[in-house]
């Protein structure tokens, strides 16, 4: 009788141990396609997503800048180099302080390694590498740092995430927390996870950055829109990668 | 007339098809004249011709859409080209494929725009000069958050 | 933006006889020329029309395109593996922009 009331102790507190520290990840914006959608995003020869991947992998061996130094010359095959750094951007840059997605990283590694000039936020180019270099990371889950360093920003972003803006008045929890897998129109509000991006949306017939739709965002909600790179989107970035952690990278996803 | 609401709508899918004046959408009179100038006249029979195309479109400018038609694919017998028409996009002829015996196996896919809710057609010209067809309808969606680029 | 890349998939390898599948994607904005500018401006037309697919010379596939295809036009078909050869694919655009992928396909037994 004892007994059997300790044992049932232990089993709640090791069933609340592990709800504590292996949490279910949330569903990837994908679960929310249509079969038709998703059997496009998988094949390789059907997204068009991959049309970008394809430019980026042309980009990482094309030597840039005066030294002529390739994404090569320096880390070699992307394929053994690349795999998994998708699943930790973005992520603070120790010499700098500053805390760095993956195209902020790639155009840091332009100006700072290849002495050429930074690509501009949402150019083909920086797209295609971008997705190129997130590509070697499919399906692996996500797992940023989000102490140490990294701890400001994504207290930032937490708190970007939570606060009410726009005209709207709406946080991006209404939506994506408090609303996420019910339907808005003849849409399912996702998670708000950012797994996919680059991601290639119908809406755009392109692939488009995170950050383009989080102006997208902004505008549905009548807010500010930030600019592309800034503090705001990178911080909130950040609180979103913590967010999908655990759920596979999906780059080129397609959205809707 | 359309209503106030499907003009907001169609103003909506400017990303694709509509959106400027005079733009004009098709109607099921266009597509039928379209199908007439393409089959010169002769009778269209229903069957032979499969159109998979989903129920519901979650997005006009993209629709995933497959064609197969039952046929051996031999010199003597197959399809020469498979056809697929709009009743209310902007044009009624969207696109023709060409085939032939050295395909193999009459099934193409590809991705077309629907400016609006309709009725999609198939149509398969044999090489004996009869001419098949199927049609389905597609309930286009607008995605919930729309930024306009 | 201008015709830059393509993507064909086919299998390298097949038998004699074999109907293979082939998919073809190319980066093209398909515009339909219905669509303005934020300053109101008619954006112009701008698509491919044709593509077409040639086995060892011999035309093998076409198709015949308009606005009504997606951006970034997607398409799947078959060919018949008749014997070792390159297969070319040839895009046109209505500003007469021309892009072509060749691949080869090797046919055993």
């Amino acid at each position: 009788m004892i007994a059997g009331r300790i044992a049932a102790v232990a089993l709640m507190i090791a069933g609340a141990a592990a709800g504590a520290t292996a949490a279910e990840p949330l569903p990837s914006g994908t679960s929310y396609l249509s079969e038709g959608l998703r059997t496009q995003q998988l094949d390789e020869a059907a997204n068009p997503g991959m049309l970008w991947v394809g430019e980026g992998a042309r980009l990482w061996e094309l030597p840039q800048g005066p030294a002529g130094r390739s994404c090569t010359s320096c880390h070699g095959a992307a394929a053994d180099a690349m795999r998994g750094v998708a699943t930790r951007y973005p992520a603070v840059d120790a010499p700098s302080g500053d805390l760095l997605n993956l195209e902020g990283r790639i155009n840091r590694c332009r100006t700072r390694h290849q002495e050429a000039e930074a690509f501009a936020y949402e150019s083909d180019e920086l797209l295609g590498l971008t997705a190129f270099v997130a590509r070697q990371s499919l399906g692996m889950p996500v797992r940023v740092e989000t102490g140490g360093a990294a701890a400001p920003h994504y207290d930032a972003g937490r708190a970007f995430f939570h606060r009410r803006q726009g005209q709207l008045n709406l946080s991006c929890a209404h939506c994506h927390v408090d609303n996420a897998g019910r339907p808005l129109r003849g849409d399912t509000i996702s998670h708000g996870l950012a797994n996919g991006y680059p991601a290639y949306r119908l809406e755009w017939q392109a692939l488009g950055s995170l950050h383009r739709r989080l102006r997208s965002c902004s505008f549905g909600v009548r807010a500010v829109q930030h600019g592309y790179g800034s503090p705001q989107y990178l911080a909130l970035e950040l609180y979103l990668a913590a967010r999908a952690e655990g759920v596979p990278v999906e780059t080129p996803a397609i959205r809707r | 007339m359309p209503t106030r609401r499907q003009l907001i709508t169609t103003a909506l899918l400017a990303g694709g098809l509509a959106g400027l004046p005079g733009a004009g959408r098709s109607t099921p009179a266009m597509r039928d004249a379209a199908v007439d100038r393409l089959t010169g006249g002769a009778p269209v029979r229903d069957g032979r011709v499969v159109l998979s195309v989903p129920g519901v479109a979650e997005n006009g400018l993209s629709v995933f859409t497959t064609v197969a038609v039952d046929s051996p694919m031999t010199a003597e017998d197959h399809v020469r080209a498979i056809h697929i028409l709009s009743e209310q996009n902007p044009i009624a002829h969207l696109l023709t494929f060409h085939i032939g015996p050295r395909a193999g196996a009459a099934r193409v896919s590809t991705n077309i725009r629907l400016a609006a809710s309709q009725e999609v057609t198939a149509l398969a010209e044999m090489s004996d000069g009869t001419f098949w067809r199927d049609r389905r309808l597609v309930v286009v969606t607008i995605a919930a958050c729309i930024d306009g680029g | 933006m201008t015709l830059v890349a393509a993507r064909v998939s086919l299998p390298s390898e097949a038998r004699r006889g074999e109907v293979v599948e082939i998919k073809a994607l190319i980066r093209h904005p398909m515009e339909t020329g219905y669509r303005v500018d934020a300053r109101g401006q008619r954006i112009p037309r701008h698509i491919i029309r044709r593509f077409e697919v040639a086995y060892d010379g011999e035309p093998v596939f076409a198709m015949d395109l308009t606005q009504g295809v997606a951006a970034n036009p997607f398409v799947a078909f078959t060919t018949v593996a008749t014997a070792s050869g390159e297969l070319v694919f040839t895009w046109e655009d209505d500003r007469g922009e021309v892009v072509t992928v060749t691949k080869t396909l090797t046919v055993t037994g």
